[in-house]
């Protein structure tokens, strides 16, 4: 194994164990999904014919909302401990251990997120092959979701109050992925093929994939520096 | 001139549209203005508090 | 040549060139949309269906095209400052962006006035006008990050790092707001088709466009020597500006 790959792995397994340990937390993001997902019925009426048709709007703004609440933290220890100092001095490209972090934290935030979905889905009536489409979508739109979160947690990463400004950089960026994921589970919803906004969606991750490590790593040299 | 101002009707769409552009317009030079302004004194500001500073430490010395 | 280029590069000899600049683009710019005004409100043939209504387009679609032109200016500006490290190009994108987002903030704010009569609603969830909204949003990210950051060359970084992501996501977005658009057919019929232009209501609309390209060119330069001396704080050649002035 090249190096490189060995210091990816430790990276991400360090991350793991850290946010393992402090377990309480991780469950912030998944609980603030179901509260705010539980308000729109409570808030309209519970006809299942209105809540049909606005359960894959409700469920993707959830969504997107809750995957904002752990990326404050998503740097801040490394910046606090010096770590991230050590992370940009090491030899390895930085571009890489950028993915690596942002692939961590959505293992750690949006895959318990997909997981969930199908409880949460049953409050708005979803059919079981909508149930099935709204989680490969999510499953394809929660990288790329981390990847953007991760960018603008890390231009924000040396600022003491970079939680309010977060969803300010974030919320826009992410309106593709709000719009094609909506799209499909409404589709699916329908009975009729969600593949096109499927595949939107997996061009949209390879994209940022390929593109957003590049601007993470810009971003932590600016923000350590 | 009172055909000109009712605008076949839409007069209050029209001028209030044109209105604000003007009020945007004004409002762009005056806060540039102001910008300019405050940036000058600022840089001016910061440039002359440590100076008595450096020449009591001159005097010292 | 070069020697030209470091001169112009040095603070000092930039802030007086750009003072210099301001009336060079403000004076046509001002008569232009004198002119402007004048053909378009007045002399320009009423709209074989809108009327007069569709006077709103000459102020209208220049800042829509401003709103763009802004904001692609302000990325190439913050590109070139990464990329050669150049303050100037980052006091350029600094400037840029309150004036971007104020013509952004007035073609959604004309735009509405124009849809009411046209439209009957003061809003439509039109693929244009949407795409225009997330751009403001985007303006008002890349203010509130710059002036997060107590250390001015880091907000600049960040900003313009900021600006170039939201470049690169333009067209993204402005598709996947077209795709959503065109599914979603909007309940609200245009009760007129887009106005067919003639030649005489063009040439108005093509002397506002260049007068507002020529005042966000004024404004700018205002705006960026304002960034200049902000960014120069504490330099000696200030401190004899201000004992001349």
């Amino acid at each position: 194994m090249s190096s490189t790959a060995q210091a990816m792995l430790a990276l991400a397994r360090r991350d793991l164990k850290a946010a393992l340990r402090r377990w309480g937390e991780l469950g912030l993001p998944l609980m603030f999904f179901v509260i705010v997902v539980t308000l729109f019925p409570l808030g309209l009426a519970p006809e299942r014919d209105l809540l049909g048709s606005i359960g894959p709007g409700v469920l993707w703004v959830a969504a997107l909302l809750a995957s904002l609440l752990a990326l404050e933290g998503l740097f801040r220890s490394d910046m606090e401990d010096g770590s991230m100092e050590q992370l940009i001095l090491s030899p390895q490209p930085l571009v890489l251990l950028a993915l690596v972090k942002a692939l961590t934290h959505w293992v750690l935030t949006g895959l318990p997120l997909v997981v969930l979905t199908p409880l949460v889905a049953q409050a708005f009536y979803l059919p079981a092959n909508a149930t099935w489409i709204l989680m490969l979508a999510l499953l394809l739109a929660t990288p790329t979701l981390s990847l953007i979160g991760a960018l603008a947690a890390a231009l924000t990463a040396s600022l003491r109050r970079g939680a309010g400004i977060l969803g300010i950089l974030v919320l826009p960026l992410a309106l593709p992925l709000l719009v094609f994921g909506a799209r499909a589970t409404d589709l699916a919803v329908q009975g009729q093929s969600a593949a096109g906004p499927l595949y939107l969606l997996a061009a949209l991750l390879a994209l940022a994939m390929t593109l957003a490590p590049l601007a993470i790593a810009a971003a932590l040299r600016i923000s350590v520096d | 001139m009172r055909e000109f101002l009712l605008m076949d009707g839409y007069w209050a769409y029209v001028w209030s549209a044109w209105g604000l552009t003007l009020a945007v317009f004004v409002g762009l030079v005056f806060s540039a203005r102001r910008h300019h302004r405050q940036a000058f004194r600022q840089a001016v500001a910061e440039e002359q508090a440590p100076r008595p500073l450096r020449a009591a430490v001159k005097e010292l010395s | 040549m070069w020697i030209w280029f470091h001169k112009l590069g040095s603070p000092p000899h930039f802030y007086r060139t750009a003072g210099r600049l301001v009336p060079w683009f403000g004076i046509p710019a001002l008569l232009l949309l004198i002119a402007g005004a004048v053909g378009g409100l007045a002399i320009a043939p009423p709209d074989y269906q809108q009327g007069d209504g569709f006077r709103i387009i000459y102020v209208h679609v220049p800042s829509a095209y401003i709103a763009m032109f802004g904001y692609v200016a302000m990325a190439v500006a913050a590109a070139v400052g990464l990329i050669w490290r150049m303050k100037l190009a980052f006091a350029f994108a600094a400037a840029c962006a309150p004036v971007g987002a104020a013509f952004t903030f007035l073609a959604l704010a004309t735009g509405s006035i124009w849809g009411k009569p046209m439209w009957g609603v003061w809003w439509d969830w039109d693929g244009r006008m949407t795409s225009v909204l997330v751009l403001f949003f985007l303006y008002v990210g890349v203010m509130a990050l710059r002036s997060a950051f107590d250390d001015a060359s880091k907000g600049d970084r960040a900003a313009a790092l900021l600006a170039i992501v939201g470049v690169v996501n333009i067209p993204i977005i402005k598709f996947s707001v077209d795709w959503w658009n065109t599914l979603h057919q909007p309940a609200t019929i245009a009760k007129f088709s887009t106005p067919s232009i003639t030649m005489d209501m063009l040439v108005w609309l093509l002397a506002m466009v260049v007068g507002y390209t020529l005042f966000f060119a004024a404004v700018v330069t205002m705006r960026l020597r304002g960034e200049v001396l902000l960014r120069e704080r504490g330099a000696r050649w200030i401190r004899e500006l201000a004992a001349h002035a």
